[in-house]
């Protein structure tokens, strides 16, 4: 599973890194999220499925490849 | 467990949908929404929508994709008309009423109109569209009432070019909600963008070519928007038995009666973290509270209280505003970083003795997140200051 952010529509709201600290953070200068692990293992996938709904911009995906 | 029906079909909506199916329900799912678009988001209808940067096909929440995974009824164009909850049935207005288990109301706010229902609103999109095919360069708009939706639309309609009159009852907008200095500060950026701002000033009515002021004097403009507020969506609801009080009343796990629970815009609950019954309009809030009343619906007794912090933010200009916390009823404000006049700063809010809240601008999102989590353990007003540390996650 690859995780998708459409940076553009990122609000910069930090929920994806409260949600899962392993695969998000935000840059320093806008707060605008960065995809740390674009391959997370599997164990965080819930944390990411948890991530992906609370977005509140609906900026985040995790998709099948 | 065999039906759920939720009502309301935008951010709290789906977010209870996607929970419900993400937690194992798997009986039949019906998710009702009376505009006859399937969810889409509301905050960049006074941002990105107004000001012709996205085109409306950046709206939708989910593809098309997405949805049909969830195996959802997706039920658009239908307005939920009334509830039996003895016999566990939502009436829709072709007449038909729809069995539950479980129903999860999830149906917003609607803004406020000022006594002749003129002007324009703003909370749809068809509301967006419409404002927007009336604004070019040189066109003026005038707003009434300078809370976060307005000023964010004077501040769109600023940056597309057009004259902009911001007018407000409340000597200091938004004074009320964040006090008096973040509001002077507010009033300054909009006045330094060129914006009119009139404030002590209350409007009468809309008329052809403008206001009416409650003096009787008339600001003219070509076009008007009225943002003075909202209110819940709880008519449908009105002889159900279930307690209405600006929003659909509920206890801490965001049930408003058995099998029924509320989330979003129109849900007033009692936060548990703060020790008071609240309804919040953000956007952020309504995707927790969807999940949280979904989980609870599957969980019954075993539900767990829900009690976030609430987090908004507001673009206005290029100045980004984000804010945690309750700020209502605060008895304090202290600037505790950075300056308001750069617009780089976190102010701080105190309830009691206790630090109920933040809003900042400018500042770096981990210093940020860690005042987050002294708000989220009832930090003592007193206590030092909170040190950024990595981020640790937030039991579900
Ligand atoms: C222009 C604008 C800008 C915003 N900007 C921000 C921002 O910057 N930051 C922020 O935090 N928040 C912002 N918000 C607030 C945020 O959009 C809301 O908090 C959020 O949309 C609430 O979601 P909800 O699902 O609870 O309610 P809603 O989005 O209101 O959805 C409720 C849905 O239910 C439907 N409905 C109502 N009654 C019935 C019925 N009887 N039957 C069937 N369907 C019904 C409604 O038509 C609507 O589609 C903004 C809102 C607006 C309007
Ligand atoms: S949760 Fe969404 S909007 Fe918020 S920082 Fe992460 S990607 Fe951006």
């Amino acid at each position: 599973m690859r995780v998708e952010l459409d940076e553009p529509k990122c609000v910069a709201s930090g929920q994806c890194v409260v949600e899962a600290p392993d695969v998000f953070d935000q840059r320093d200068e806008d707060g605008v999220a960065v995809v740390l692990d674009p391959h997370p293992p599997e164990e965080l996938y819930d944390q990411v499925n948890e991530a992906v709904a609370i977005c509140p911009a609906a900026a985040l995906r995790l998709v099948r490849e | 467990m065999n039906r759920v029906v939720v009502v309301g079909a935008s951010a709290a909506g789906l977010a209870a949908v996607e929970t419900l199916r993400r937690e194992g329900f798997e009986g039949d799912l019906t998710l009702i929404g009376d505009e006859p678009y399937a969810p889409y988001d509301r905050p960049p209808l006074s941002k990105q929508i107004l000001s012709r940067t996205w085109r409306e096909d950046r709206l939708p929440l989910r593809s098309d994709e997405d949805l049909s995974a969830l195996n959802v009824e997706l039920r658009i164009g239908t307005e939920a008309i009334g509830v039996d909850t003895r016999a566990r049935t939502v009436k829709i207005a072709s007449g038909e009423a729809l069995p539950y288990d479980g129903l999860i109301v999830a149906t917003g706010v609607r803004p406020r109109a000022l006594p002749t229902a003129r002007g324009h609103l703003l909370r749809t999109l068809d509301d967006a569209l419409n404002l927007r095919s009336r604004l070019e360069p040189g066109r003026h708009l005038l707003v009434v009432g300078a809370g976060f939706l307005g000023a964010e639309a004077a501040a769109t309609a600023r940056g597309i070019g057009c004259r902009v009159t911001l007018v407000e009852p409340a000597p200091v907008p938004l004074a009320h909600a964040v006090g008096e200095d973040v509001g002077r500060m507010l009033s300054t950026l909009h006045s330094e963008r060129g914006v009119d701002l009139r404030t002590g000033t209350g409007v009468a009515e809309v008329i052809d070519d403008g206001v009416r002021l409650v003096g009787g004097e008339v600001i003219e403009a070509d076009e008007v928007l009225v943002s003075v507020g909202s209110v819940p969506n709880t008519d449908w609801l009105e002889g159900s038995g279930l307690r209405l009080d600006d929003g659909l009343v509920c206890d801490e796990y965001c049930s408003a009666g058995p099998g029924v629970y509320a989330a979003g815009d129109v849900a007033r609950w009692h936060n548990p973290l703060f020790g008071t019954s609240m309804r919040v309009e953000h956007r952020t809030h309504a995707a927790e509270q969807g999940m949280a009343a979904a989980r609870n619906l599957l969980r019954g007794p075993q539900g767990r209280p829900f009690a976030p912090v609430p987090y908004f933010w507001s673009d206005q200009y290029d100045m980004k505003l984000q804010a945690y916390g309750y700020l209502r009823g605060h008895d304090e404000v202290a600037l505790v970083e950075g300056d308001l006049d750069e617009r780089r700063f976190i102010v701080a809010y105190r309830t009691g003795d206790r630090l109920t809240g933040v809003i900042a601008a400018g500042i770096a999102p981990r210093t940020l997140r860690s005042w987050r989590q002294a708000i989220a353990r009832s930090a003592a007003w007193d206590e030092d200051p909170p040190t950024p540390s990595e981020p640790t996650r937030r039991a579900a």
